[in-house]
């Protein structure tokens, strides 16, 4: 039998904020044989896309989707405070799909960056930012600082099509022509391979942030340049505000190692109002390094349809917004929720073990292409076609870039937006009769 | 099947001016009638029968509106909309979010709306918005001023392929971001602030590729006449918001008279420099100049008192008023395209540059002759939010209240403006062409903004009052595609609206060198760029020419 070999080019990795989207993909007789130029990571997951795709069940048990999905709108439609959660990697096709099932439910909604990047979006609220396109990064950028974050090893090609060495239009020699400082509190893969990293003792985020203010306005600061800011000497502060203010496109990078050190939004907040001010010399931005492929869409998607960004209730009919109180972890930790719709995350692997547990107590109904923790314990469990594999949709990159993610093979299941617009479509038949 | 009857009927392009006519609709169209007599009657005695309103320019959908509603949460601690069965929930009495500003437009009677600035790279969230942005047919300028391939194009030295590479470029950008204009903002002058460098005349070489904002304006404004686009060049000038920027403004004029140009919120563009180097009207100047150039239109950009936002493409004017105002202040610069900026913002009657403001804006308003060239907006929400429409609509219809508004405004206000001398008031035939038969025209729209036999059966009905601004607060009914959308006030169905495109007469395709260009330096795949048909599920095409 002849097998038939389709060669896709130009497809976006769904895997990490950088939405590569120059991979070719091979797929014979509709199976992916073979994944060229992504990352080790996104390759894997491409290879592995299509394998360990879990059963329809019921309480472990296999069942029809129909069954499934009846049994999904019985527990959502008869629980008392619903929570609908996940939304970072699938369509922004299927985050609209859930922000309205959440809104029809009078539910609670909200996404992963409530514990990730969720303090950089506080901190906009309150002061803003200033940003760029990765694309200016490439272009433009002569001085990048990558704060808190290892994209080595998180956001591999982010550094060779992004950051470091691309070549870009007025960077022709790429990684020569840009300085690289990394701020980190131990060494890692990125540390080593930038120009000067500043090791930084942990928690002192919004001091640093702080120091470096009053270093780039010039204003005194009341030590001399022996003392120790972070455990780093004030000259060597002195040192690289020098070189922001010297710069004529400068980026800093920040990770969860600024959003979740001690302070948490108040250390985004202050960076933010640093990279403010020091667009008074010159052109300076920077940008949350966001992890999962399309965490950065279920934002904007909450953000355009409710108002705000994440944890945000509709027990009043309209939305509500309260980080903390309507935070997954806060919502769990009080065993406030009694069911929950849980897409396009992986709670048993990334929550916290102790607040993850509650969700073992109460009906779970979860939508995702592939075995992991969570399949094995949640009540209802929908296989669903992967989203940039056997699904298409809309992702946002980490700047906030949308992309359309093709479907390159065929799957036997439905995406998560089809399936999610049926459990709608059922919700509102069951509160209308 | 649907007859209005009894309503008293203004119809500018058909020259009905507010005589008792049937409306009669068949299907999704305005038809001649009869119509059999089971049809459905709706009995307008009372009311004032119009075409659906037509918004020209206004911040709705998109990466900086979305931007916006995330940088101000405490806009929906008093604003917010609970679910029903036929509505979605929403928030955000400033920058709404996208349901609730399809309800509040189709509350006003509008039924078409334009997102007046959409950066390329981004097109796709504006589109993703405005498919959540209900009732409505909408459609999208595409940002252009301060693009890499315009400019490099624009640097051709050769003139007949400098001419077909641009067109290439324009066209190509208005496929593939699905748009229905050419956007210009502050051109070149976004640009020359990413390299730290200042304010642009005309004639400023702009790096990288050294064409001023001069060539890009004149340069657009050809193209866009070559390729019979409906809607000319829509244009946001340099130098928004300074004083004296009327000179330039009229500099501007003067560069792209001859050639169809419309100047949007004109308002921040028309201040004359008092003496100490403060804002004073330039209305009567610029007023004058337009009045003798037919080939112009503009929209006002009326400033409404009160807490709103400052969202544009101009990223330098947006850092100057966050560096003088403090604050809040977001940005994005958009590789090889454009910036953005967002800065929240009051405006307040005792403030002397508020006041010469708000001045300013009904002066222009009041000062062009012809309404069918100068159309109601705030540039919403940089002005104001668009929902402040019906007090702006009493503010030019009545004199007496529109100087009770200016006793209140800062006492030094008269040595600025001319505000006071002016008696001109609106007439209902004039609202409803500076609101929607003026810019239907304007945008080449044929089948919207009148109600003669053919055009689609979008019409407002508002109950008559003396009290203008009651009268335009909320229509009695709104029809649109025929389907009675708005009766008693209320919202009684949604559905999606078009998708507003072009057929242009070529087919949008880069020169060689400028897709090699692209490819090198853009961090989107060429095949990745265009905007997919997914995004527009219902479009209409409106054809060049
Ligand atoms: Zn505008």
């Amino acid at each position: 039998m002849d097998q038939e070999l389709k060669v896709h080019s130009d497809v976006i990795c769904t895997f990490c904020g950088c939405l590569c989207d120059d991979i070719e993909v091979e797929v014979v007789d509709n199976r992916i044989s073979k994944v060229k130029k992504a990352c080790m990571i996104g390759r894997n997951k491409l290879m592995h896309a299509q394998s360990n795709n879990p059963d329809i069940t019921i309480a472990g048990k296999p069942t029809s989707l129909d069954a499934a999905i009846n049994e999904a709108v019985n527990i959502l439609t008869n629980a008392r405070f619903p929570l609908v959660y996940g939304l970072s990697s699938t369509t922004t096709e299927a985050q609209r799909e859930m922000v309205e099932i959440a809104e029809i439910l009078n539910a609670t909604i909200d996404n992963p960056s409530s514990y990730c990047h969720g303090p950089g979006l506080m901190a906009r609220q309150q002061v803003g930012l200033s940003s760029c396109t990765l694309g200016e990064v490439k272009n433009r950028a002569d001085l990048v600082i990558f704060w808190g974050c290892n994209p080595l090893e998180s956001h591999v090609r982010h550094l060779t099509r992004y950051s470091v060495s691309a070549k870009g239009m007025f960077h022709p020699e790429g990684r020569k022509s840009r300085k690289i400082v990394s701020i980190d509190i131990r060494p890692t893969p990125t540390t080593k391979s930038s120009d000067w990293f500043i090791q930084v003792t942990p928690g002192n985020t919004f001091e640093i942030a702080t120091l470096l203010r009053a270093l780039v306005a010039n204003n005194p600061i009341g030590k001399g340049d022996d003392a120790l800011i972070a455990g780093v000497a004030v000259s060597k502060w002195r040192e690289l505000a020098e070189m922001i203010r010297g710069c004529k496109y400068g980026v800093i990078f920040f990770g969860l190692g600024v959003t979740q050190c001690r302070g948490r939004d108040i250390n985004v907040e202050q960076l933010a109002v640093l990279v403010s001010e020091i667009n008074n010399h010159t052109r300076f931005y920077a940008m949350a390094m966001r992890g999962h492929g399309n965490v950065a869409g279920g934002n904007q998607v909450m953000t355009w349809q409710t108002g705000f960004p994440l944890a945000v209730n509709f027990s009043r009919g309209y939305p509500r917004y309260n980080p903390g109180e309507f935070s997954v972890i806060g919502l769990l930790a009080r065993k406030e929720v009694d069911a929950a719709l849980i897409v396009a995350t992986d709670p048993g692997a990334h929550l916290p073990a102790d607040t993850g547990d509650h969700l073992k107590n109460i009906p779970v109904i979860y939508l995702e292409p592939h075995n992991n923790p969570t399949t094995e314990w949640a009540t209802v469990v929908i296989p669903v076609a992967q989203a940039g594999v056997a699904a298409s949709g809309t992702y946002y990159r980490m700047d906030n870039v949308p992309l359309r993610v093709k479907k390159i093979v065929d799957s036997d299941h439905l995406s998560d937006e089809e399936v999610l617009k049926r459990i709608k479509e059922r919700i509102t038949h069951a509160q209308n009769y | 099947m649907l007859r209005i009857i009894n309503g008293k009927v203004y119809d500018p392009v058909n020259r009905i001016h507010g005589e008792i006519r049937d409306i009669c609709i068949r299907d999704q169209k305005i038809v001649e009638g009869p119509l059999p007599p089971e049809t459905e009657i709706i009995d307008a005695k009372g009311c004032v029968v119009m075409p659906g309103g037509v918004e020209i320019h206004s911040h709705v959908a998109g990466a900086k509106v979305n931007n916006g509603r995330m940088l101000c949460p405490e806009d929906s601690a008093d604003h917010f909309r609970a679910h029903t069965e036929i509505l979605r929930s929403g928030c955000n009495g400033v920058v709404p979010t996208t349901f609730l500003t399809g309800y509040e437009y189709a509350r006003l009677g509008y039924t078409t709306l334009f997102e007046a600035a959409v950066p390329p790279l981004k097109a796709r969230h504006a589109h993703e918005e405005l498919r959540d942005t209900p009732i409505l047919d909408t459609g999208c300028y595409t940002v252009m001023g301060n693009n890499y391939l315009v400019m490099k194009a624009l640097n051709e030295p050769d003139e007949i392929s400098r001419r077909e590479k641009l067109m290439g470029v324009v066209a190509w950008l208005l496929e593939s971001t699905r748009g229905y204009a050419v956007k210009i903002v502050n051109p070149g002058g976004v640009e020359n602030w990413k390299w730290n460098r200042g304010l642009v005349d005309l004639d400023t070489p702009v790096p990288p590729f050294d064409v001023t904002p001069r060539m890009i304006m004149t340069g657009l404004a050809r193209t866009a006449y070559e390729l019979k686009l409906p809607h000319p060049i829509h244009l946001h000038t340099n130098h928004l918001g300074e004083p004296g920027n009327m000179a330039y403004t009229l500099e501007t004029m003067k560069a792209l008279s001859g050639s169809r140009a419309h100047f949007t919120h004109l308002q921040f563009h028309s201040y004359d420099k008092s003496k100490r180097g403060g804002f004073a009207s330039g209305a009567v100047a610029i007023a004058e100049y337009f009045n003798n150039h037919p080939e112009f239109t503009c929209d006002a950009g009326l400033i409404v008192f009160g807490p709103t936002m400052t969202m544009t493409a101009d990223a330098p004017m947006e850092f100057s008023l966050h560096q003088m105002k403090g604050g809040k202040w977001s940005n994005l610069d958009i590789e090889m395209e454009t910036g953005s900026g967002v800065v929240p913002i009051k405006y307040q009657p005792d403030s002397l540059v508020n006041a010469v403001q708000w001045c300013l804006g009904l002066e222009l308003m009041l000062l062009i002759n012809d309404p069918w060239r100068v159309f109601l907006s705030t540039d919403h929400p940089n002005a104001g939010p668009f929902t402040s429409y019906p007090l702006l609509i009493k503010l030019l219809m009545d004199r007496d209240f529109r100087m009770s508004w200016y006793e209140m405004l800062h006492p030094k206000v008269k040595e600025y403006t001319c505000l006071h001398d002016l008696t001109r008031e609106y007439s209902l035939e004039e609202i409803a062409i500076v609101t929607r038969s003026g810019p239907a025209r304007a945008l080449g729209l044929k089948n919207r903004g009148h109600l003669g036999a053919g055009a689609y059966a979008d019409v407002a009905i508002y109950p008559f009052f003396d009290d203008k601004q009651k009268m335009f607060s909320s229509a009695s009914y709104l029809i649109k595609d025929g389907r009675v959308v708005v009766r008693d006030g209320a919202i009684k169905e949604s559905f999606s609206g078009r998708a507003l495109g072009l057929e242009l007469p070529v087919k949008g395709e880069l020169a060689g060198d400028l897709k090699e260009y692209f490819e090198q330096y853009s961090t989107v795949a060429f095949s990745n760029y265009r905007v997919e048909e997914e995004y527009t599920p219902r479009p209409e095409l409106i054809r060049c020419g």
